[in-house]
């Protein structure tokens, strides 16, 4: 793998920043190519995607928690008011869970997981560079992409779909919380009004997208980490510029799947 | 005679940018032999050490590790390669997610079919030759300096490779551990007929274990011979290297 050399000075020009930026680019190209060209083959390093998914899991699910409450709680508060002055309010829980599985939930679960992990992965394989770790285990003839950077691409690729359904399950909650402070609601009725307005189709297109985000946040703090260079302040570069790097590629990603999905089922749209 | 020859550099040129680190430098290393080189901070020998085993390009010449052109080699070969060969790091470079145990076990696991029984042995053993079976449970991050230094050295000589790269295997260990490392090297030598390339300060080291050694110095090898001719050399720099005071001229 031949990586394009990135230019880091105090004060960097225009021009350099240009450069850094493009250079990044088509680093990151070549480490995503480098990833699906090895993770194929054996090993599978099975027991450590296992180990990378737990900790994953256990290290975002006390924000995500608190995520998707806020989301489905602060989505029926402001809608309420609205739905109320056409009278409305019966569409209140197809709105939340509408809104919430199609967009919402999948979007900031993943921007979470940027904030948290990405940096995480930038920080942690940015100081096995620059400390030499990973130059060791080249040496004693263990490939590090695969044992370190499949590995953890995996596991945010897998991990990142099953946090979100919990996301939406869980601002579906939130929502129904939010019901109850403005009027009663049965629990049932706001139950069944979910299930009827949510089809099994609109669940698709939601979930799907979280594998291409998991792979970025995955991939994008791998990258940063695995050609950190410059001792700590490396390490401290690799772990910001990841999440910057991962919430952007988040964005426009997502616009561009929305665009796919419009396209194939224009129903969905 | 070629065939005594286990490495074998030729015109070997490095640079990083503008800096030649490196300037066409031709040596070998026989077989079995203890090669020390000397040289004063920052003039190239962990990268001398580095291009050896194929972490570093260099920029020209060939490195040859029995009669195979390393700079040539396809990641696999050059993997087949490195399993004979061990290599030490100046800061250790332990894995500091894994525990000592881990840390050892590591490459005997993913290169080496040994069952559970036999890795565990070779643990033990390598951590007795470091003096230090107690911290077969710790962190990298519980260890004193030396001890990583210690650790690094025992994870590296526990397959038993046919070549070994050291680099200052000796810093900062106190004088009698600095010692008890020097014999370990020479027992390796004598009993695995292993052969090491070993940079160092440490005159004491050196004098036990090298039956050659080079010195760098501005890119080049400056002086080769024994420890003994380097350390009588009326020359003014090497005088200076080795005597206990600044000798002015
Ligand atoms: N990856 C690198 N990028 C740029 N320059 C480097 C790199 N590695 C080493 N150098 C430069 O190469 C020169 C030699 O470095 P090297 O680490 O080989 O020194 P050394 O002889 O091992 O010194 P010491 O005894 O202090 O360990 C230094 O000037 C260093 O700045
Ligand atoms: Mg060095």
């Amino acid at each position: 793998m031949n990586l394009p050399q990135l230019k880091f000075n105090k004060r960097a020009t225009a021009s350099e920043i240009v450069f850094n930026f493009f250079a990044s680019i088509g680093g990151l190209t070549i480490f995503v190519v480098e990833f699906f060209k090895q993770v194929f083959i054996p090993p599978y390093e099975i027991a450590e995607v296992k180990k990378h998914m737990d900790e994953l899991g256990v290290k975002t699910f006390p924000i995500v928690s608190v995520t998707g409450l806020i989301i489905g709680l602060v989505l029926a508060l402001q809608s309420w008011p609205v739905l109320a002055r056409f009278g409305a309010t019966d569409f209140l829980p197809a709105m939340v869970s509408l809104s919430v599985v199609r967009e919402l939930g999948p979007v900031i679960t993943a921007l979470i997981f940027a904030g948290r992990v990405s940096s995480g992965i930038g920080a942690e394989l940015g100081s096995m560079r620059v400390t030499e770790q990973i130059d060791a285990m080249e040496v004693s003839a263990i490939n590090p992409f695969k044992y370190l950077v499949v590995t953890r691409v995996v596991a945010t690729t897998m991990i990142l779909p099953v946090l979100t359904v919990y996301v939406v399950f869980i601002a579906i909650i939130g929502g129904y919380i939010a019901v109850i402070i403005a009027e009663s609601m049965s629990f049932t009725y706001y139950q069944n009004a979910v299930i009827n307005a949510i089809e099994f189709g609109d669940f698709i297109p939601g979930i799907a997208k979280t594998f291409v985000f998991g792979f970025i946040v995955g991939i994008v703090g791998s990258f940063k980490g695995f050609t950190a260079e410059g001792g700590t302040e490396g390490v401290g570069r690799a772990s910001t510029t990841a999440v910057v790097m991962a919430s952007l590629l988040i964005l426009i990603f997502d616009m561009i799947l929305v665009k796919i999905t419009m396209w194939l089922w224009p129903t969905l749209g | 005679m070629a065939d005594s020859r286990l490495i074998r550099i030729e015109n070997l040129t490095k640079r990083f940018g503008d800096l030649v680190v490196l300037n066409d430098i031709s040596l070998h290393v026989d077989y079995g032999e203890n090669f020390v080189v000397f040289g004063q901070s920052g003039t190239g020998k962990s990268v001398l050490l580095k291009c050896i085993i194929g972490l570093l390009k260099p920029e020209a010449g060939n490195i040859f590790i029995k009669d195979k052109n390393i700079i040539e080699l396809k990641k696999k070969e050059l993997n087949k390669i490195r399993k004979n060969i061990g290599f030490l790091f100046q800061g250790a470079a332990l894995y500091d997610s894994m525990t000592v145990r881990e840390n050892l076990e590591f490459t005997l696991k993913k290169n080496f079919n040994f069952t559970q029984k036999e890795i565990d042995e070779k643990v033990i053993n390598a951590l007795e030759h470091v003096s230090l079976e107690e911290a077969i449970d710790k962190m990298p991050s519980e260890l004193s300096g030396g001890m990583k230094k210690r650790i690094g050295l025992a994870r590296s000589i526990i397959t038993e490779p046919e070549l070994m790269l050291y680099d200052e295997p000796t810093t900062g260990l106190d004088p009698i551990t600095s010692k008890e490392i020097s014999e370990l090297i020479l027992t390796l030598q004598k009993r695995l007929n292993m052969t090491s390339i070993v940079v160092t300060h440490d005159l004491i080291c050196a004098n036990i274990i090298a039956d050659r050694a080079i010195f760098l110095r501005d890119s080049k090898i400056s002086y080769e011979g024994t420890i003994d001719e380097l350390v009588q050399s009326d020359d003014y720099f090497l005088r200076n290297f080795f005597s206990k005071e600044i000798i002015k001229e």
